[in-house]
């Protein structure tokens, strides 16, 4: 028996450091990719220099990240089988065909055009090269679509029937799988947190170094200050646009979470009783031994509208829930409560660090607008760092000048950090189930994987990555600060795809190399 | 033939599929040490798979999904089973993309000799391990009726899966270096040539005998043919080398792979995972595949998407078709005419 809880705790927190150490990567290159392309596409429209030199920028930063997104990724496919065998029995027929499927469809697409994108800029006529990274955007996009499809099956299993003979899990209908309101709520929260988390790591870096132009105009570049504020005012404009999206559509998910998985969202709220009107907690200390809170601060009314879009509707507790579910499946209403301490705070730092990025690109856009309710004299030009402008006549004083830089630079990592907790909370919410209500987490590992070999796996893995982490930080951070090549010229000749002309040198060194 | 027969087929193109793309991928990393003589050359032999690496390796994670699809509890037996080199394989993939992307984005000489090292080792050590993996799947492993794998890791490491280990990692390696004729120009393409010659006799001498192996135990007429198939690829692959026709070389090493992946699938069949403790606790095409329903759904997307794969990932071959030498390598050759565009 204790071997068993062994087995379960090792597995968990093996998928637990290796998932959300890829998803640091994942969101990233979601947003990157699209961000790139927009680029790269407004440089060709255009032929602007500034286009060209940010298309280079982040397509470098770009690269950098989706290296590793793609390789923790492969480890995400295996351990289903590694370390969780009977998981891979028990639903293969229905969770590995959106895996399948999303190899087959999206992994191909980004991988091979990935390739073509970064080694073909002196091989591919400039709208194909273009179109290359447009199909790895598509690609990551349908990538996070079939695997989010294939977790949300095991948040809400629909289109499936247990066979009697074996008891396993059958599909009976795949667009129920792809097409089921979790699906798609799903896709739209974490697609807008992507393009959140992209737009914050845009704001972080293009403050940082038009901070460095206005602290330092000595070493300001006016080619560079252009491509930055082209790339901050971007990233502004995606901070807001997904950061609204990002809490409508968690507001979406939170209700259809409220209807599907109860529990988890009482345990979000600490809401152990009960409760009608619900209230929205702001703070709690709770124990979960005694099943209730100690400390607790809320505002009335809010859970159920959240959870039912009016203020007075009841919002079931803790343990009404856990009472329920021990009815239906048996056992100790206790085992059917999820950790209180993790869904609770992670739901709220989720809530609270992608929100203020939200909150700080509203300000961003608006202090470092163009001309809108702007004097003439405060206008800044295309390769000036904009002033900070709250009012259409009086800059932020220099405090709160630098500070408001200060704050785009620090928040830029602060959407990583939401998403990290809102994975740990939806998937520590759904516990004790791996499939909710068909299977637990503990009958689901691999039952011929001894403790040590799994110890070993787990040391392994997060030394590695743990290496690798900072391997990869610092060549982010060189490649940040160095900031856009300026003294890189955009080709002059749209390369053919017949190749060379007879009178090009045929000796002349790769456009890009490893 | 029925939709699991079928699975069975496609399962086993999509490894075929892999160990020809990413087969010469280890073996140019295999031959970054014995090849190349610096830096600029190790580039070079590196930079023919630069642009392609990453897409051949899809293969891997299609062939591993449409398993967990198509054949759920082959799937669950073979990686909780065989988890120890699947981790080494693992850790081997991840330090070897992440080797490629970044040697080049530092100037230091021990960062990029430390990438260079890794690129090595982990091209090496999943070349021989895949080998070891498939050996063990055909031989048959120890498996209980509940489908687990049931022996420890010292029963991997038998013999014939030892020979199995050498004879994907002389294959590939061969396999890489007719690539690497194919794909230079200049001084290193007449050295990849002889390197070709030593690896193929090697590689001729041990999967004759590994082969002729499998045959004698779990063979039948259709692996038979196939084991013909593969020794005269192999010996055509040769001889095409010495004569200097690249192309052929090139063509008649893949065959090689392709016959001798085909004939380890043609003498599993009908099993896909048989056990040696009992007959009946064997995993078959049968009692490990899915419902028809996903079966077919399946088929309908690979029917789709398979052929769609072929075309953009062989247009990519073509664009990227240009022989490379130590010229093509930025930063140097002495006389470049112009500055490169990008050397991050």
């Amino acid at each position: 028996m204790e071997l068993a809880i062994a087995h379960e705790t090792i597995a968990r927190w093996q998928f637990g450091i290796t998932t959300v150490y890829h998803f640091l990567f994942v969101p990233l290159t979601i947003s990157l990719a699209a961000v790139v392309a927009g680029l790269e596409t407004a440089w060709v429209r255009t032929n602007k220099e500034k286009y060209f030199h940010a298309t280079k920028f982040w397509g470098k930063l770009f690269l950098i990240n989706i290296a590793m997104g793609v390789v923790t990724g492969i480890v995400q496919e295996f351990q289903f089988g590694m370390n969780w065998s009977d998981y891979s029995r028990f639903v293969g027929d229905v969770f590995g065909a959106p895996l399948a499927m999303e190899a087959l469809i999206a992994f191909f697409f980004e991988s091979t055009f990935i390739g073509l994108w970064i080694f073909g800029w002196d091989k591919l006529p400039r709208k194909i090269h273009c179109a290359c990274i447009w199909m790895v955007a598509l690609g990551t996009v349908l990538s996070a679509y079939f695997i989010l499809a294939a977790n949300s099956w095991m948040q809400h299993p629909v289109g499936y029937a247990i066979d009697p003979a074996t008891g396993k899990a059958q599909l009976t209908d795949i667009a129920k799988v792809l097409f089921q309101n979790t699906t798609l709520t799903v896709v739209a929260h974490t697609l807008t947190a992507a393009f959140l988390t992209g737009a914050a790591f845009m704001v972080g870096i293009s403050s940082f170094h038009l901070w460095k132009a206005k602290r330092k105009p000595e070493t300001a570049d006016p080619k560079r200050t252009a491509s930055m504020r082209t790339s901050l005012r971007l990233g502004l404009v995606l901070a807001v646009v997904f950061g609204a999206g990002t809490a409508l559509s968690g507001d979406e998910l939170g209700k259809v979470m409220f209807e599907q998985q109860p529990m988890k969202m009482a345990a979000a709220e600490a809401l152990w009783d009960t409760q009608a009107p619900a209230p929205f907690s702001i703070f709690a200390v709770g124990d979960v031994s005694k099943g209730h809170n100690s400390v607790e601060l809320e505002i009335p009314g809010i859970l159920s509208f959240l959870a039912h879009s009016d203020f007075s509707s009841a919002v079931p507790g803790i343990n009404d829930t856990a009472a329920a579910e021990a009815a239906a499946h048996g056992g100790d209403p206790k085992d059917y409560i999820p950790s209180i301490f993790v869904t609770y705070w992670g739901f709220r730092l989720m809530i609270g660090f992608g929100m203020t990025s939200f909150l700080a690109g509203l300000i961003g856009l608006w202090t470092t607008r163009r001309k809108l309710f702007l004097r003439p004299e405060f206008r800044t030009g295309d390769t000036e760092v904009p002033r900070l402008m709250l009012t259409p006549g009086r800059e932020l004083s220099p405090l709160l000048t630098r500070w408001s830089w200060r704050i785009g630079i620090l928040t830029m990592g602060f959407p990583l950090i939401a998403n990290s907790f809102g994975w740990i909370f939806t998937e520590m919410g759904r516990q004790p189930w791996a499939v909710f209500g068909l299977m637990t987490t503990a009958s689901a590992v691999s039952p011929n994987v001894g403790v040590g070999t799994q110890i070993g796996a787990l040391v392994t893995f997060t030394t590695l990555y743990a290496i690798l982490a900072v391997v990869e930080v610092r060549l982010l951070v060189k490649y940040a600060k160095a900031g856009p090549v300026v003294t890189e010229q955009p080709p002059t000749k749209d390369p053919s795809l017949r190749g060379p002309s007879p009178d090009e040198d045929a000796d002349k060194p790769l456009a890009f190399a490893y | 033939m029925q939709l699991h027969d079928v699975w069975f087929v496609l399962i086993a193109v999509l490894w075929i599929g892999y160990f020809f793309l990413e087969g010469f991928d280890f073996g140019i990393g295999i031959l970054t040490k014995p090849l190349a003589r610096n830096t600029t050359e190790r580039r070079v032999l590196i930079n023919t798979i630069g642009p392609v690496w990453d897409g051949n390796e899809v293969w891997l994670l299609t062939a591993g999904g449409a398993t967990f699809a198509a054949f759920p509890d082959w799937y669950a037996t073979l990686f909780s089973g065989f988890y120890i080199p699947l981790l080494v394989i693992l850790v081997c993939l991840i330090v070897r993309g992440v080797a490629f992307e970044y040697r080049a984005k530092r100037d230091g000489a021990r960062w990029q000799r430390n990438w260079e090292e890794a690129i090595f080792w982990t091209s090496l050590l999943p070349a021989f391990l895949w080998g070891v993996a498939f050996a063990n799947i055909v031989r048959g492993v120890d498996i209980d009726a509940q489908k687990n794998y049931v022996g420890g890791l010292g029963d991997l490491l038998n013999p014939y899966a030892l020979l199995g280990g050498l004879v994907t990692l002389s294959l590939f390696t061969f396999h890489g270096a007719v690539f690497a004729a194919l794909k230079t120009v200049g001084e290193i393409r007449e050295r990849a040539r002889r390197a070709a010659l030593r690896a193929g006799l090697a590689a001729a001498v041990l999967a004759l005998v590994f082969l002729v192996w499998t045959q004698g135990h779990s063979g039948n007429g259709r692996s038979l043919v196939a084991l013909v198939v593969a020794v005269l690829a192999l010996v055509g692959a040769l001889a095409a080398n010495q004569l200097g026709r690249e192309g052929w070389a090139f063509v008649l090493s893949g065959a090689t792979i392709v016959a001798a992946v085909a004939m380890l699938f043609l003498a599993l069949f009908p099993n896909v995972m048989p056990s040696t403790l009992n007959d009946g606790w064997s995993l078959t095409v049968t009692n490990a595949a899915s419902s028809p329903y996903t079966l077919k759904l399946m088929t309908v997307v690979a029917a789709v998407f398979t052929p769609l794969v072929l075309l953009y990932q062989g247009w990519t071959y073509w664009v990227f078709r240009k022989r490379i030498g130590v010229q093509h390598i930025p930063g140097h050759a002495p006389a470049a005419p112009a500055a490169p565009l990008d050397r991050g």
